[in-house]
């Protein structure tokens, strides 16, 4: 198939391997955190990790939408969604985050009118076809998905439609990388930057990285050649001590980002002073809200919802795995009683999540190419 | 769940309770590898437990085919109902009825039965008329049973069109003479309007066990091959966009088909077939973690050998969903020795509803249970039973 079988070629994930393997300084040991939860999902599906030597780590990040979402909003949600007037609508990796009081899966089978979409333009859809209800979009997501939800909201306005709103819970990822930079549990040697958050924001944003920080970015795209591209790139910026931010994924990300997709952004929201995030807590600046312009769409405006801080099920270890301080596996109840089928926390649900990524696809023994077996031998 | 997180402190409880591995020494003494292995094998003893239902209401998962069904189906009906012949939980059951004519003997029946609720009901290359008679001749083929007898059930929605019911059963009426079965008895029922959904169809069938073989997946052992009959998911991707809510178009036709003549041409063919399955819901992967688990052994795939259309295929990469898992309606898994595996091929080429039948990976003894698949990418990864539903009512 064009456009993916040659992003997929194992003679060439075999080159790249033996030239990341001939980088690795004898005794070393590298960690790289790829942000994006795609990424994470990339990497485990095609068993990207058989490419890489035992001194490479690939620590997961926090880049996952679904997992960050704390408890509260999810339990606010389901207080939205709960209403009689009211139809939800939510994107399908959403569906099966277990809030307080159970998941909207849940909630839909018990009678609540939650309704999976795949675009939020299907929430007008439906808004249109039910003038007497009232349509709330859970709206999730980075900067990746934030423009869609604009769109929407524009689409909305220009219509005229009363009848739709957005619980907004969009958050923003520099904010969540500084984080993990300041956090003193983890020592990290550079990032895999996320691909398509970055072709709405573009690279100059991650500049801070390199210049406060001295960590290597390489912005990268979604398939395996592309990650293990971006390897080599990382290990060649610190076999030549270099700290930069490059482009990988030049091919879809500019580097001064999409004006158009911004500027729809920042005519519907603006910053949140703070937002809780999962595991991470609450950080300053690092989420989006309605702005007061579009405040007949904004449902944390036209309902009131609880608001009310819901603290993760003690086992529940996802704030240490989010922030790449533990492995999926060394959770407690990793796999026995958190499963993608009972999960107790959000990692577990989306497959961008990097437990669900790593129980479905990673839980077994693993034979590393000869190539990256042989890495740090001379 | 609505009746709170109950479940989540039940699910630690018995994660406490569970085996733990004795290690005086503790886990960070240990090198990260055999602490990973710790872990490892702890869920493998979780896996193996007897599954609960938590859920207090059906979810559309449970009718998925995947973990939540199986789940389902051992710890309800399984429960409930348990008893030699179904324990197995193969796609039909083997009874042994005694005859005498003459000399007392006894005679080999298999039986099965299957819903179908498609949606929609007419879709590019069939509809849920020639599916009903298909799904229900194929879980009798795959038993390794010669299709007799077919029975029809049909509970219609009021204000159905009589037009349409007149389609399904003309359609079926055709695939039961395509496949050599009689229809012979049947029931109807109507519910009011938005009981039901239009027209949905129940076939239960009887076959002859006239072979000197007995097949099941507990029976695959290390060294066998793994075919499939053909390219897989062109039933689930056909359905998927016949519904048009996608907005994808794509030149693929439902694969539904009776398989019972190609497979009396395998088990001539070959002896050492061990087991077969039809891929529908859940689809090849399914299968191959159902054999993995009945006979405690692993599977090894290669992606490169699996033959899929590339218009399923694209249209998969688009939605972001693995081919594996999408149903098929006219296509087997099939177990043999590895020495029949070339012969097996060839007898099943030799078929045209098996032109494209190719070898995909092989039985083996280590990682019992689990399945992997040796990617294109050339990595490795797991194929696990499915969680969720990515496509409901898909036959």
């Amino acid at each position: 198939m064009r456009f993916v079988d040659e992003f997929r070629d194992a003679d060439k994930a075999h080159a790249l391997a033996a030239k990341i393997a001939a980088l690795c300084e004898p005794g070393r040991s590298y960690k790289f955190m790829e942000v994006c939860g795609g990424h994470t999902h990339t990497i485990y599906k095609h068993g990207l990790e058989d490419y890489l030597p035992e001194a490479i780590t690939l620590v997961h990040g926090p880049g996952c939408p679904v997992c960050v979402i704390p408890m509260g909003r999810v339990d606010d949600a389901m207080h939205l969604a709960s209403r009689p007037d009211v139809i939800m609508t939510s994107f399908g990796d959403m569906m099966r985050v277990p809030g307080s009081q159970g998941s909207f899966f849940d909630a839909k089978a018990a009678g609540t009118d939650i309704r999976m979409v795949y675009s939020p333009l299907d929430s007008l859809k439906i808004a249109r076809q039910n003038p007497d209800k009232h349509v709330v979009f859970m709206a999730i997501g980075f900067e990746t998905t934030a423009p869609s939800t604009a769109m929407t909201m524009l689409r909305a306005a220009a219509e005229g439609l009363s009848n739709f709103s957005v619980f907004c819970n969009h958050v923003t990822i520099i904010p969540a990388i500084k984080a993990i930079l300041d956090s003193p549990d983890l020592r990290l040697d550079g990032f895999i930057g996320p691909g398509h958050v970055s072709t709405v924001i573009g690279c100059r944003p991650y500049e801070f990285i390199a210049r406060d920080y001295g960590k290597p970015v390489v912005v990268a795209g979604f398939e395996p050649l592309d990650i293990l591209q971006s390897i080599y790139m990382l290990m060649l910026q610190l076999s030549s001590g270099r700290s930069e931010i490059e482009n990988q994924y030049s091919r879809v990300v500019p580097w001064n980002g999409n004006v158009v997709a911004l500027k729809a952004i920042g005519e519907t929201m603006e910053l949140r002073p703070y937002f809780e995030w999962r595991g991470l807590g609450f950080i300053s600046h690092s989420a989006l809200r309605v702005r007061e312009k579009y405040a007949s769409m904004d449902a944390e405006r036209l309902f009131s919802v609880p608001g009310v801080r819901v603290a993760d099920p003690k086992a529940c270890q996802c704030g240490e795995v989010l922030k790449g301080v533990l492995k999926p596996w060394e959770c407690k109840v990793f796999g026995t009683a958190c499963t993608p089928e009972t999960p107790i926390g959000t990692c577990m649900v989306s497959p961008e999540g990097a437990c669900a990524a790593y129980y479905n696809y990673g839980r077994m023994n693993r034979n590393r190419v000869p190539e990256a077996a042989r890495a740090g031998q001379s | 769940m609505s009746a709170g997180s109950g479940w989540i402190e039940e699910a630690l409880r018995e994660h406490d309770h569970g085996e733990r591995p004795e290690n005086p020494g503790g886990r960070a003494a240990l090198p990260v590898t055999d602490r990973e292995q710790q872990v490892l094998d702890r869920i493998d003893r979780a896996r193996r437990r007897h599954p609960r239902v938590r859920e207090e209401r059906i979810t559309m998962s449970h009718g998925a085919g995947g973990k939540a069904t199986h789940t389902l189906i051992e710890a309800i009906f399984l429960d409930a109902f348990r008893n030699p012949l179904l324990e197995p939980l193969e796609d039909a059951a083997e009874l042994r009825v005694p005859v005498s004519s003459g000399v007392t003997s006894e005679a080999r029946l298999a039986l099965t039965t299957d819903s179908y609720v498609v949606s929609p009901l007419f879709f590019p290359g069939g509809d849920i008329g020639d599916l009903a008679v298909n799904g229900t001749v194929n879980d009798l083929s795959v038993a390794g049973a010669t299709p007799l007898y077919l029975t029809a059930g049909f509970i219609l929605e009021e204000g159905f069109p009589v037009a349409d019911l007149a389609r399904v059963a003309a359609s079926m009426r055709d695939a039961a003479a395509a496949a050599g079965v009689t229809i012979v008895t049947g029931d109807t029922k109507v519910v009011q309007r938005g009981k039901a959904d239009g027209c949905y169809v129940n076939t239960a069938g009887v076959g002859v066990l006239s072979r000197p073989v007995s097949l099941g997946v507990a029976h695959a052992r290390p060294g066998d091959a793994i075919i499939v009959s053909g390219p897989i998911g062109d039933h689930g991707i056909t359905i998927m966009l016949a519904r048009g809510e996608l907005d994808i178009e794509a030149d693929v036709t439902s694969d539904t088909a009776p398989l019972n003549g190609l497979i009396a041409d395998l088990l001539d063919a070959v002896p050492g077939v061990r087991a077969m399955r039809d891929a529908t819901r859940g689809g090849v992967a399914t299968i191959l973690n159902e054999i993995a688990r009945a006979a405690d052994v692993g599977v090894l795939v290669r992606e490169d050998d699996i033959p899929v259309r590339p218009e399923v295929r694209g249209a998969c990469e688009l939605l972001g969903i693995d081919p594996m898992y999408v149903a098929c309606e006219g296509r087997l898994v099939a177990v043999v020795s590895g020495d029949s595996a070339d012969a097996a091929v060839r007898a099943l080429r030799g078929h045209p509803l098996g032109a494209d039948a190719a070898v995909i990976g092989e039985v083996v003894a280590d990682q019992p249970g689990i399945v992997r698949l040796k990617t294109a990418f050339g990595g490795t990864r797991i194929v696990d039973l499915l969680v969720g539903d990515p496509l409901p009512r898909i036959c």
